[in-house]
């Protein structure tokens, strides 16, 4: 067992984990923050796409000892004082949703991204996710949703 | 899928990473970007009784030019190089490279220099690297060697490091004014192994013939491949469309693919054909400064 301490959201925490444990087991089974989903388990679809240290990687392909001393943000760290993240919104707004599987991947895609490219193409945009799929095949309003939160930030500075 | 138990170490130090190599044997393996080897202790291909992970190692992420050689740490990742201002404006093959491997959240974990490492022949940076002409530089308890990427990959998920060695950086030439390189590469969707891809990088002297040509082929065969008899076809000669045509048919005979689900080894061979006229037209637009 190795002792690990993660930030979490702002939170730290700190566990005794085998090294074997993948990143999105820890915020699961660990943590028991089950926003963040496992879909493929083989680094394709990016359901379990987080934030650590500001980059947007795939949990189920990262070692949790990976992320000591790191910090982790899940879908769950999103929403702030009760108001929704401007991609949660943009989400809710342009229906970028049908089943909700991949959401917390692309929700966690987008946070990364626009923070690099605040005002990206919808060319960039779908470049960005194509790293995340949607089985429901709603990528024109994941777009769009997208493209809301970037007019949003820009506006709100947020 | 979870992998077999393994002892992990993350050691802070090159010199300590080594010492376990030396001590652990083969044993070991290291882990740097791991997007090639977690899934594959995921599925239990490799199941390594020891991982050295070399990530909490400072001063590895470097991308730097200093005399007349461009150097990429081991810790870089692929998107550092993506977004790298010395790689966009004097590498445009290394940009074609990156953005055609994996998928954006892959590439922000996945090193560049693991990418050579790992020893597959669909990886795309072996091809690249051959037709830039780089070397690596390989460390271990003996010092520092440097092992050009042409004599890198002996076999199949081979490479020429010693089991107690860690492969520190990639060292590429600059190129001289007049170069121009490209990758391209047929995958059947975002994230697959190359159908077939091809790296060009060339050269043209004052009148405008070809004075430098280097040609890798990626996942045409059990290593990454150099196709040598196109490369010195085209030398001395005017990269017209005869020349072309000529060169990108000696590649396509130099390559090696098997039948698989990517499609049959003739179709493979004919696409090597395709890409490589389309990749030297790209490299001769970029050499002329175009593109």
């Amino acid at each position: 067992m190795t002792t690990i301490n993660v930030k979490v959201n702002g939170a730290v925490h700190t566990a005794d984990v085998e090294p074997r444990l993948l990143l999105v087991h820890f915020i699961r089974e660990v943590l028991r923050l089950t926003g963040t989903h496992i879909g493929c388990d083989t680094s394709h679809c990016g359901a379990c796409t987080v934030v650590v240290d500001g980059r947007a990687v795939k949990s189920c392909t990262v070692f949790a000892v990976q992320a000591d001393g790191r910090e982790v943000l899940t879908v769950e760290g999103l929403e702030q004082d009760g108001k929704l993240h401007p991609l949660q919104e943009g989400f809710f707004q342009e229906h970028g949703l049908q089943c909700g599987y991949c959401t917390p991947g692309m929700l966690m895609t987008g946070c990364a991204f626009l923070k690099s490219n605040p005002n990206p193409t919808e060319d960039e945009i779908r470049h960005a996710i194509s790293g995340n799929l949607c089985r429901c095949t709603g990528y024109v309003n994941i777009v769009k949703a997208y493209q809301y939160a970037s007019q949003k930030m820009r506006e709100g500075g947020a | 899928m979870i992998p077999r138990s393994f002892e992990y170490s993350a050691p802070g130090t090159l010199n300590e990473a080594i010492s376990l190599l030396q001590k652990l044997g083969p044993d070991a393996k290291i882990l740097s970007g791991g997007q090639s080897l977690i899934p594959m202790m995921k599925l239990r291909l490799a199941s390594p009784p020891h991982i050295i992970d070399i990530n909490r190692i400072p001063d590895l992420d470097y991308v730097t030019e200093d005399g007349g050689v461009l150097r990429i740490g081991a810790l870089v990742r692929e998107s550092d190089l993506e977004h790298s201002d010395t790689v966009r404006s004097r590498f445009p093959i290394l940009v074609d490279t990156t953005a055609v491997i994996a998928d954006p959240l892959v590439r922000n974990q996945a090193t560049v220099c693991g990418n050579l490492a790992h020893g597959d022949p669909a990886n795309d940076h072996p091809a690249t690297m051959l037709a830039l002409g780089a070397s690596v530089l390989a460390v271990g308890p003996a010092g520092d060697r440097e092992i050009p990427v042409e004599s890198f990959f002996p076999g199949l998920f081979t490479t020429a490091l010693e089991p107690d060695e860690i492969l520190k950086e990639i060292r590429i030439p600059i190129p001289p004014p007049g170069s121009g390189g490209a990758y391209l590469k047929l995958e059947r969707k975002v994230g697959d192994y190359a159908t077939a891809g091809v790296a060009v990088q060339i050269t043209l002297d004052g009148v405008g013939a070809c004075s430098r040509a280097g040609i890798g082929l990626t996942n045409v065969g059990f290593t990454p491949l150099k196709a040598r008899k196109a490369e010195a076809f085209m030398i001395g000669k005017a990269l017209d469309e005869s020349t072309i045509r000529q060169a990108s048919e000696l590649a396509a005979g130099e390559s090696q693919p098997t039948d698989d689900v990517r499609g049959s080894a003739d179709y493979k061979r004919d696409l090597v054909r395709v890409l490589t006229a389309r990749a030297l037209n790209l490299a001769l637009a970029r050499a002329k400064g175009g593109a």
